[in-house]
């Protein structure tokens, strides 16, 4: 967490009140969550109104997914295939469970939503279409307005998941066209355990979560007012600093494929080079098991991750990879480098250094 | 000169003996590294509760222990191998009517030849286990604790494999090493040991069996008589010595309880006898490994012999052959089953091993 969201959280913590109640106290925590409600909006090119508290991001997607196909009532959720669980799970559920027809939109080899996919399959049957603004694993960026003003003249309500993208790219919520999209805390610099979910005016999804009517009737519970003030202070923050983070970690992230590449000629950069998340650099390392790679990279005190992880915690190859069209093979050794405002040069140096011994160690324990 | 500190790989099944073994060789100062091994990749398909060691929750069980501990962990996907190597050899035994004791076989093909080869190419020097045996200087010996000697199912393991081993439990009694994990705080203190055979869900061996090999009736001949006095559902589901489930119609002509003698898998036939009929005093082993202290140069070596897993103990003399071993036992055993491991000791030190392929 960023030190600033720190302070604003543990001076909440020590105090005492209800946002929801009438009493002095209730009020001033109530000023706290509206002053934060106000302040998210803002930078995010929103209405405070539109902001819905919820405990985290996975939350904030079920709510939009299962809220807006509950609302809608129409039999089709359009996905793309290389959400993240929070949206691929809650989508796959009203399938099982609610009849729902999920269809997932299939992506090019860099990982993107073609408009013209979402043309073909758009249609007044569909109660929802959700794409992620930016892809969590190979980081790329999908044409999001586009993809939104093509939901909207089918007059389908657009979902987008920006939890990845909101430190790093320019997100507008009114410029976006979007409907709803999920928001999250943890990846801002703020706490873990809330994020919202932004809703336009008019997006009215059922709620999953009954009690109270918090939250415009929608997301019931009462408030986190400590982790909501923590998670305003970073979003604030993470975009006031956005431009020049961003400038920052994609300067360091080309350096760090030119790096990898020099010492792995046979690498391959997943994703789109150009529309990509600034932090993202995500490889495949042919002839290599990717948490072979884990292990001897975190051994060098190199922390990367290799994407998606099952219920046994076995190493899966990642959904994202294979809709993208590669093969289980060569998807399970790819390795994602997240790179952040802690970085630096010297980190990325570090990883030019031991990447060759560790890629040609990796691909002799493959072979055994 | 001093302590060199080793690379070594610790495999964590999520129970309580291996935790406290890499709980104690990283207190050590070696540089330690946790390994949970999946051999399932539908763990739902496995045994699940406390009792297995290979489900979702051992693995939480395992990386709690390796957090306790403050060492790094990992799992890896064994399931492949394990599938190949324990699994399909196990109902190919049953199926050619033998008796596979898979956690032997998982001994040899899985952790001390599918890990350990891993880790030895990713720079690891050794795989540590929580195997109660000991291990001194490359030489297998009984653990302390009796009831819970592991050293028979580790019998299968070459020198080769053998170097690149660490036992750490090797002086301690279970009752210790409980002791010690609740001291540790590590939340398995109180686990329950795993029994019987961690892929088979329900501990249904036969059902298991009948699965994959199907039924199909055959006939269960009396040895004395040759008569056939029942029928069975499958050869596979039967095992040399075995009294009970013999679904017999007709009592024997003696009166006397009869024991599987003897499976035949191409005429799926069973054939029974009485109890003195079971015993054999002339055992042929094939795939000899000779991993301990032990001069095979003179061709007949005089040892004592373990038949089962915590079987009795035999006096024997044993003859070298071409790839094979000809087992003479000084006094006569029952239940001998083809299949199993016959592990060869001198006192309570391993000299070597071999599979069981025949006996009269």
């Amino acid at each position: 967490m960023v030190p600033e969201a720190v302070a604003a959280m543990v001076a909440e913590l020590s105090r005492v009140g209800n946002a929801s109640s009438l009493h002095a106290a209730g009020r001033r925590t109530r000023r706290i969550v509206e002053e934060s409600r106000e302040t998210i909006a803002c930078a995010l090119g929103a209405r405070p109104s539109e902001v819905v508290f919820t405990a985290g991001g996975t939350e904030a997607d079920n709510l939009a997914i299962k809220g807006l196909f509950w609302a809608r009532r129409r039999p089709r959720v359009l996905l793309s295939s290389i959400e993240h669980h929070a949206a691929l799970d809650p989508a796959h559920w009203l399938a099982d469970h609610q009849a729902a027809r999920v269809e997932l939109l299939p992506v090019d080899a860099q990982g993107r939503v073609r408009p013209e996919t979402l043309k073909a399959a758009i249609g007044d049957d569909v109660a929802l279409v959700s794409v992620m603004w930016a892809n969590n694993e190979v980081g790329t960026v999908q044409p999001i307005h586009e993809l939104a003003a093509i939901a909207h003249e089918a007059g389908v309500p657009f979902h987008t998941d920006a939890v990845q993208a909101v430190a790093q790219l320019d997100v507008d919520f009114a410029a976006s066209g979007v409907d709803a999209m999920t928001i999250s805390g943890h990846k801002v610099g703020g706490p873990m355990g809330v994020g919202a979910l932004l809703l336009a005016r008019g997006v009215d999804p059922v709620p999953v979560l009954h009690g109270g009517g918090q939250e415009r009737d929608v997301r019931s519970g009462t408030l986190d007012a400590p982790a909501i003030a923590g998670f305003a202070t970073a979003v604030h923050l993470a975009v006031e600093r956005r431009a020049a983070l961003a400038a920052r970690l994609t300067e360091l992230r080309d350096l760090l494929i030119a790096k990898v590449r020099a010492a792995v000629p046979d690498v391959v950069v997943n994703g789109d080079l150009d529309q990509r998340l600034p932090g993202n650099a995500h490889f495949t390392f042919p002839g290599c098991e990717g948490d072979a790679l884990l292990m001897l990279l975190d051994a060098k005190g190199v922390e990367c991750s290799t994407g998606s992880a099952c219920s046994a915690g076995v190493a899966q190859p990642s959904h994202v990879l294979l809709a993208m069209g590669q093969d289980g093979a060569r998807a399970r050794g790819s390795l994602r480098f997240s790179l952040g405002h802690t970085s630096t040069v010297e980190d990325v140096e570090w990883v030019g250094e031991v990447i060759g011994g560790v890629v040609e160690r990796a691909r002799r324990a493959g072979l055994s | 000169m001093g302590f060199k500190p080793l690379r070594v790989l610790a495999a964590m099944s999520g129970g309580v003996d291996s935790a406290v073994a890499a709980a104690r060789i990283a207190e050590a100062g070696h540089d330690v590294t946790g390994v949970h091994l999946a051999l399932s990749s539908n763990p739902q398909s496995y045994r699940t509760g406390a009792r297995g060691c290979c489900t979702v929750e051992d693995s939480r069980d395992a990386r709690r222990a390796a957090d306790v501990i403050g060492i790094p962990f990992y799992i890896w996907d064994m399931a492949e191998r394990f599938h190949r190597d324990v699994v399909e050899d196990f109902v190919a035994e049953y199926a050619a009517g033998r008796t596979p004791n898979p956690c032997l076989r998982c001994n040899e093909k899985i952790k001390f030849e599918a890990v350990l080869d891993r880790a030895l190419a990713l720079g690891f020097d050794a795989v540590a286990t929580g195997h109660h045996a000991r291990l001194e200087d490359g030489v297998l010996r009984r653990s302390p604790d009796e009831g819970k000697d592991q050293s028979y199912v580790l019998g299968v393991l070459t020198r080769e494999q053998l170097s690149h081993a660490i036992f750490p439990l090797g002086d301690s009694t279970k009752a210790q090493v409980r002791e010690e994990a609740a001291r540790r705080g590590l939340t398995v203190a109180d686990k329950p040991d795993s029994h019987d055979i961690c892929f088979i869900a329900d501990g249904d061996t036969r059902a298991f069996l009948a699965d994959r090999l199907g039924e199909s009736e055959g006939p269960i001949v009396d040895a004395l008589s040759g008569k056939v006095v029942g029928t069975h559902g499958g050869a596979f589901g039967y095992t040399v010595g075995q009294r009970k489930g013999l679904n017999i119609d007709r009592p024997a002509a003696d009166g006397r309880p009869r024991y599987v003698l003897s499976i035949e898998p191409v005429s799926n036939t069973v054939t029974v006898g009485p109890r003195a009929a079971l015993e054999v005093t002339s055992i042929v082993a094939t795939k000899p490994v000779w991993n301990g202290p032990v001069d095979t140069s003179s061709g007949e070596i005089g040892c004592s012999v373990q038949l089962r897993a915590h079987g009795e103990v035999y006096p024997a003399r044993v003859r070298l052959g071409e790839g094979d071993v000809h087992i003479t036992l000084e006094a006569p055993a029952t239940g001998v089953a083809p299949g199993q491991g016959a592990v060869l000791y001198d006192g309570d030190t391993v000299i070597g091993s071999a599979t069981i392929a025949s006996a009269a």
